[in-house]
């Protein structure tokens, strides 16, 4: 009989061999998949996974995983405190869309006047946005002990629907011919978020999501916050005995988790999308979730994790175009990714034992 | 502005209709909670159900055979779930938005040569002269057998749960999983069991969907119904009378919107079509003066050596 | 070096250096907006995809990329297109309109066709349908079919595209019924069968015995038929299914014509940027079999205004028209020029309500 035995500590190696075996194990099923398909499973895999990186056009692959990794990371660190702490934000896509919208409404007041502090002032303005967003569920929480999971997933249809009226309304394009869609912030010198070297990838965007990844971490590591957050997770009790304000946390996690997705939606309008649409959220604040916790709420690993979605985006798309895929098979790739990652994830904290279990 | 074109009666029978995907999947998922498991691939396991539901229904000319499929179908993807949850350990969370991904990749595979077909209709159930019954009749007996199956395991759920030994090891099992344990209950297999009971919920709302409240099937058209269901459960604070009256609300908003928007009434319909979501804020707000609060091991996860 | 002569380069050097890649097949991408399983919108553009390959076998290479979000994600997929030897992109959604320009910035060599959108360049043509051409049809169909007087219209976003459409309906309609009666539902989604279901269920229950949609799903044609005498029209495909009641026609997007002369005027090297809005005359805009649910007499009146809107001798908006406000829009005799109907925001004199904003 095989049972599970907790090791005493997590394993070391399979913390980093877990991954790697769960991608192995995704490539064979996937080359199934693929091949109940009729598609060269080989070559599927090889384009999903090494174009990207090493392929002829590498060149301009590495960086779209940038402007398809930053905001992950930046937002999934953000809910990555939260969810150490107990505490559940699922609302992140309404609070991009927050950010988007102010961010993208500041700019647009100043059109067309040209300045330094127009983008600053951007900034400000998405991380206030995707903040106030995150704050209701935060008090209502905190005020009226309402579940935040439901709270902040209900505010993501609201802020949908305030997109919507947004672009048909207020911010539409007055020179677009009545058709939807603000201004395009890429043609706004001002007010865009461009490539800080051109052909890198490298935008504001990503510099926040980097800094957030090592500011996450000195908190983590260091501050006593980050003590407060872990402790509160691990043992809700103990921390009420160290003297953990649970208000001010809630306040603080989902306040943090808020403005950095309000970023990540001001700096993807401002640079890479740079219109207020009816759909220019694509699901960025749910995907995070995912990512969050395939990073194990690290956040080197939700760096690593961010990256590893991004590279499926970017080499599904291509499997799409170059193999005649459906966008349902790399869907269904990337669900087992998923799984095979979470299953795998077993052998860090537990071993297989053979024989019987003693007697309890 | 003509508010008299709105018909009381049809208003009411119609959100019994739109009510009713979303009380399977509720309740499926309610009963899921109860056990301490947190399944957010309900999206995932309703849009299995619609096209294993819309298949079966079309190739054997049999919609109440399509139901059946659609509760295996959703049934058998939630084992999926409860092989990473409850063997291997993975994060609930993360395993079911992974379990929507995967459910909508996979149904989308399975539907290709589904598209644009009509599916065989499930007659209403003939009442006789009850059907004819003025205001009553068009709103409660003017429907097929699958909305009345809806409102029996709702109640079915409720006495479950409240009555029998079962609904007891449920609850206990979601409440502390170790005092469970140690009281010699099977804590894997019930959670198992609960969370394929979900599954097959799940299913039977996506096929509501495809067979009759559309019907038809396409890519991805539950279209959110799934996410839906989950606030629901925690609007309803685990209750299932509270779980039927909130659909209801829910379905109610909806239509309410639609219903104003043909009487002319001059609204902002973005602000209305949140107005739905809004009010579950709202009403949840005003509920949670009501202190009974969620499973106490909901999400968390379970190893018997821990 | 700037990244377009970067990527301009790459792409010449592969190639040239590439055999394999330089065969004489012409290489056509499509980039989609929803799945080719959307029995709709994104279905028939794929249906003018396969036509492409059916037309020129072995010489062309079609490629698509289907579900594509609008923004960065449709750069890329344009790009990598592009990258990998297209010839001819298509791009099938309005939102793909800036992401087009920015890439064809990049790629001169390479032609591009954005649906539905106003901004060309060099190697960037726009294409569109007069789908509002069909709707006059419908109109007046529903207007000499409706005893109830209230005709009922299911939309998705109040934008002109749409607009136009109730506009043109409700001309033709009131044209023969001058009792019509419009009433309007803003889905405010493009994709929710149940919401459609819903709406179309509404518009039936408050009286309309016509059902018109401009939104891509069968819902509203199965709540018709389960309401009894209701009828409808099938929008983006034929819908046949539902066929003859309660769908007694339909507007069909037929992109198959376009796509095939496009795509053969790059293999003859004559393709030049132009500016596309064909409609029923140039077999863009379909029109299905109008079934024995109309009466002989209406279906002959509405087979005579096909013909007259094809051969180009009458245009659905001709004066004397008034907006709702009562200013006047077009004077006797005058047609309305493309610039207006392209982004009409009004409603035309005699539909009640407001358009949202």
């Amino acid at each position: 009989m095989i049972r599970l035995e907790k090791r005493p500590q997590a394993s070391q190696t399979f913390s980093w061999a877990a991954p790697v075996l769960a991608v192995l194990a995704t490539m064979v099923f996937g080359g199934l998949l693929f091949a109940a398909l009729g598609k060269d499973p080989l070559a599927s895999i090889e384009t999903i996974f090494w174009q990207p990186l090493f392929g002829d056009f590498a060149f301009y692959y590495r960086p779209q995983l940038l402007i398809k990794g930053a905001p992950l990371v930046l937002i999934a660190i953000g809910l990555s405190l939260g969810f150490k702490a107990g505490i559940w934000n699922i609302g992140a896509e309404g609070q991009y869309i927050m950010g988007a919208i102010f961010g993208a409404a500041t700019g647009l007041a100043f059109y067309p006047t040209e300045s330094f502090l127009i983008f600053p002032l951007m900034i400000l303005a998405g991380a206030l946005g995707g903040w106030i967003w995150a704050m209701i569920p935060a008090l209502l929480k905190v005020k009226f002990g309402t579940n935040e999971i439901l709270v902040s997933l209900m505010l993501v249809y609201v802020a949908e629907q305030f997109l919507a009226s947004m672009a048909l309304g207020l911010l539409k394009n007055p020179e677009g011919f009545g058709f939807p869609g603000s201004r395009n912030l890429q043609q706004y010198g001002s007010a865009h978020n461009a490539e800080l070297i051109t052909g890198s990838g490298m935008h504001w965007g990503v510099v926040a999501a980097l800094i957030a990844v090592i500011f996450a971490y000195m908190l983590l590591a260091r501050h006593r916050l980050g003590f407060a957050i872990r402790v509160t997770g691990e043992a809700p009790r103990a921390a009420k005995f160290s003297g953990v304000n649970p208000t001010r946390l809630v306040l603080f996690c989902m306040g943090m988790s808020g403005l950095l997705a309000g970023l990540a939606g001001m700096f993807e309008v401002a640079g890479p999308s740079g219109q207020i649409t009816i759909d220019f959220n694509v699901g960025y604040g749910f995907t995070a979730i995912i990512v969050a916790f395939l990073g194990r709420l690290h956040p080197i690993g939700i760096l690593l994790a961010g990256g590893l979605m991004a590279l499926t985006y970017i080499g599904g798309d291509i499997a799409q175009s170059q193999l005649g895929l459906p966008a349902a098979a790399i869907q269904v790739f990337q669900g087992m990714l998923l799984f095979f990652l979470l299953a795998f994830d077993l052998f860090t904290n537990y071993r297989l034992r053979l024989g019987r279990a003693e007697a309890a | 502005m003509d508010l008299s074109a709105i018909n009381p009666v049809l208003f009411v029978a119609g959100f019994l209709i739109a009510a009713t995907p979303l009380i399977f999947a509720a309740l499926g998922e309610l009963v899921v909670e109860k056990s301490g498991v947190l399944n957010l691939g309900v999206e995932g396991m309703m849009i299995m159900g619609a096209i294993c539901g819309f298949a079966t229904a079309v190739e054997t000319g049999s919609p109440l055979l399509g139901f059946a499929a659609a509760a295996l179908g959703g049934a058998l993807l939630s084992l999926l779930f409860a092989f990473l949850t409850q063997i291997t350990l993975a994060n609930q969370v993360a395993s079911g938005l992974a379990l929507t991904l995967f459910g909508l990749g996979f149904s989308a595979l399975l539907g290709q040569s589904y598209v644009g077909i009509k599916p065989p209709r499930l007659a209403e159930v003939n009442f006789g002269p009850l059907h004819d019954i003025p205001v009553i009749g068009p709103i409660l007996f003017s429907h097929d057998i699958i909305l009345y199956l809806g409102f029996a395991l709702v109640v079915a759920v409720w006495a479950m749960l409240k009555f029998t030994r079962a609904g007891l090891i449920l609850r206990a099992v979601g409440e502390s999983h170790d005092a469970a344990h140690a009281l010699g209950y099977k804590v894997v297999r019930i959670r198992t069991l609960a969370i394929m009971f979900g599954g097959a919920c799940a299913g039977l709302g996506g096929a509501y969907i495809s067979l009759i409240r559309v019907p038809q099937w396409t890519e991805g058209m539950t279209a959110g119904v799934g996410w839906i269901a989950l606030a629901l459960v925690v609007f309803a604070s685990w209750k299932p009378w509270r779980l039927l009256l909130g659909a209801y609300l829910f379905g109610g908003i909806t239509q309410l919107q639609l219903n104003l928007q043909g009487a002319g009434v001059a609204i902002p319909v973005e602000y209305l079509a949140m107005s739905p979501y809004i009010i579950t804020i709202l009403v949840l707000v005003v509920l949670s003066a009501d202190k009974s609060s969620a499973p106490a091991s909901l999400g968390r996860t379970f190893h018997a050596s821990s | 070096m700037k990244l377009s002569t970067l990527l301009a380069s790459a792409a010449l050097a592969i190639g040239l250096a590439g055999g394999a890649y330089a065969d004489d097949k012409t290489k056509v991408g499509f980039v989609y907006v929803g799945p080719v399983g959307d029995g709709g919108w994104t279905y028939e553009h794929d249906q003018g995809r396969l036509a492409v390959e059916a037309e020129f076998g072995d010489k062309v290479e079609t490629v698509y990329v289907e579900n594509v979000a609008e923004g960065p994600d449709s750069e890329r997929v344009m790009t990598q297109m592009a990258l990998d030897g297209a010839d001819l992109i298509f791009t099938t959604s309005f939102g793909y309109m800036d992401p087009t320009i920015n890439v064809a910035a990049k790629f001169p060599n390479v032609k591009f066709e954005h649906a539905t959108g106003y901004k060309r360049a060099d190697n960037v043509s726009t294409y569109s349908a007069r789908f509002y051409e069909g709707r006059a049809i419908q109109g007046h169909i529903a207007g000499k079919m409706t005893k109830s007087n209230i005709v009922g219209y299911i939309g998705s976003f109040p934008i002109p595209e749409v607009i136009r459409g109730i506009n043109s309906a409700f001309i033709h309609a009131k044209k023969v019924n001058p009792d019509v009666e419009f009433k309007i539902i803003w889905a405010y989604t493009w994709f929710d069968p149940a919401k459609e279901a819903d709406a179309a269920n509404v518009l039936i229950e408050q009286g309309a015995d016509v059902v018109l949609q401009h939104t891509d799903s069968t819902a509203p044609q199965a709540a018709a038929q389960e309401a009894g005498n209701v009828i409808t029209f099938g929008q983006a495909s034929d819908m046949g299914q539902y066929a003859p009641m309660p769908r007694v026609s339909s507007i069909i997007d037929d992109w198959a014509p376009y796509y095939v002369a496009r795509t053969k005027a790059v293999m003859d090297g004559t393709w030049a940027s132009t500016d596309t809005w064909d409609g029923i005359g140039a077999g863009m805009v379909g029109i299905g079999e109008i079934t024995d649910a109309v009466p002989a007499d209406v279906k002959a009146e509405a087979l005579a205004l096909k013909a007259s809107i094809a051969d180009g001798s009458y245009h659905p908006f001709t004066g004397p028209l008034k907006k709702q406000d009562g200013s006047d829009f077009l004077a006797e005799g005058e047609t309305a020029d493309d610039g207006t109907l392209a982004g009409m925001n009004f409603y035309v004199e005699g539909i009640t309500g407001d358009i949202p904003n």
